[in-house]
């Protein structure tokens, strides 16, 4: 019953984003970085919509349910296996030492950390990265183009969501044959991200004067700061 | 006269030094473990009390900041046109914004473990960044930055960038906005509406 209720205001929600993108598609307000704010204001309601009424709940619940230990250990799960791709970026981007500490950590966390449960890497002094093809991209001195918010997957610029292209077609969890066990661990994982990000959110409520504009210019400069591994050039006021 | 403003000059720079005595560096250690170290004991503020953790930041971390300073930067250009009085209000209203979401921020810290980075300076040097990290299981530790300058009385604050995010300029474009919009008045209204609503929020039962 409950689940027939969100599906209708999902599919609602839907139609009204379709709706509002055909028609104001082409309203920006001049920010050169955001030629696309007509469209992605419409993608940023939708994609918060989609949010209030499913996804969010699903992590409070998780949130509450789970025992801070479990938690922890799906986290790690999860982190361990994107480790191996943040390896692979590192030494695409030429840090071949940050690369291996990356594959060091897969190795330590998979065995003693049995199967990535446990991140024992971090306390050996093999201190996790954050890396994607994305990242790799900014590195190679592409730029990042415009600012898009995709429906769904949330901000990117277009450079970001190439490298999404390529995350999702090298991600274990999407390359898992049995369905039911990849549906299941996506959603694991999708819930288990969204209560990780539940403390931020609550901040980013109490600070955001126009929240589009405010996550806009926040991913913008995460962003730079990540390719740029946390010393980007200081900008000049 | 030109006698007695060089001594007048030599007396303030000599004030100057004296209380700048504290490096940025120890004045952010000072504050952080402080202020942390209460929260970590205060079950109210970590249950969420925003009245409890608003009063701990107004007493010990906002003396530690320039709030003007951090206006005029989040205004950025569009800031310039401003006469003192609508500065002032503005300073005021963005203050409270800001003490509102670094209180918000405290009472979401969990007894994670901060680093304080190594930190040089040239002597001389009137404007610093202070480096800590938070370290959280499951993920890369998060950068605190804090960007200091050399005031009068002291280092003081105008910046903080948690993961390089600005808390300061992350602003920019929502207040440029508005102030093409609706002028510096129009973004006085939009800040003084967005703290009344807050406040209203605030006060609500759980």
């Amino acid at each position: 019953m409950i689940k027939k209720n969100a599906a209708v205001r999902l599919k609602n929600l839907l139609l009204a984003a379709a709706l509002a993108a055909l028609l104001g598609g082409c309203a920006t307000s001049g920010n050169p970085k955001d030629p696309l704010e007509g469209f992605n204001r419409v993608m940023f309601a939708f994609n918060e919509g989609v949010d209030t009424v499913l996804i969010k709940p699903v992590a409070l619940g998780y949130d509450a349910v789970m025992p801070t230990p479990v938690r922890t250990g799906v986290t790690n799960f999860f982190g361990n296996i994107a480790d191996l791709f943040i390896g692979v970026n590192n030494l695409l981007q030429g840090k071949p030492d940050q690369a291996a500490s990356d594959l060091g950590r897969v190795l330590i966390n998979s065995t003693v950390g049995i199967l990535g449960l446990f991140d024992v890497a971090t306390a050996a002094g093999l201190e996790k990265h954050d890396e994607d093809f994305g990242q790799t991209f900014g590195r190679w001195g592409i730029g990042t183009g415009a600012y898009v918010v995709l429906p769904l997957f949330g901000p990117r610029t277009v450079r970001d969501t190439a490298g999404l292209v390529l995350d999702v077609a090298v991600d274990p969890v999407a390359n898992v044959d049995h369905v039911p066990t990849r549906n299941s661990l996506g959603a694991l994982r999708l819930i288990d991200n969204r209560a990780d990000r539940l403390p931020a959110d609550r901040v980013i409520e109490e600070a955001a004067l126009d929240k589009y504009s405010y996550v806009r210019d926040a991913y913008l400069q995460r962003r730079n700061n990540l390719v740029h591994d946390g010393n980007p050039p200081r900008r000049t006021e | 006269m030109k006698y007695l403003l060089g001594l007048l000059a030599a007396f303030l720079l000599s004030i100057s030094a004296g209380a700048a005595e504290l490096a940025p560096d120890a004045l952010v250690r000072n504050v952080t473990s402080e202020v942390l170290e209460i929260v970590r004991k205060d079950r109210d503020i970590q249950a969420g009390n925003s009245r409890k953790t608003l009063e701990l930041v107004e007493t010990k971390v906002l003396p530690h900041f320039n709030f003007q300073r951090m206006t005029q930067l989040a205004m950025g250009r569009e800031g310039r046109q401003a006469t003192p009085e609508q500065l002032r209000i503005l300073t005021e209203e963005f203050r409270d914004l800001l003490v509102r979401t670094y209180s918000k921020a405290l009472t979401e810290f969990r007894g994670q473990e901060i680093i304080y980075r190594p930190f040089k300076m040239a002597p001389g040097e009137t404007d610093v960044r202070v480096r800590t990290e938070i370290r959280q299981t499951g993920s890369k530790p998060l950068a605190f930055d804090y960007y200091l300058e050399r005031t009068a009385a002291s280092w003081k604050v105008y910046d903080v960038e948690v993961g390089g995010v600005s808390l300061v300029t992350t602003y920019r474009s929502s207040f440029g906005q508005e102030i093409q919009r609706n002028g510096i008045d129009g973004l006085i209204r939009s800040l003084q509406a967005r703290n009344r609503s807050s406040e209203i929020a605030a006060g609500a039962p759980k």
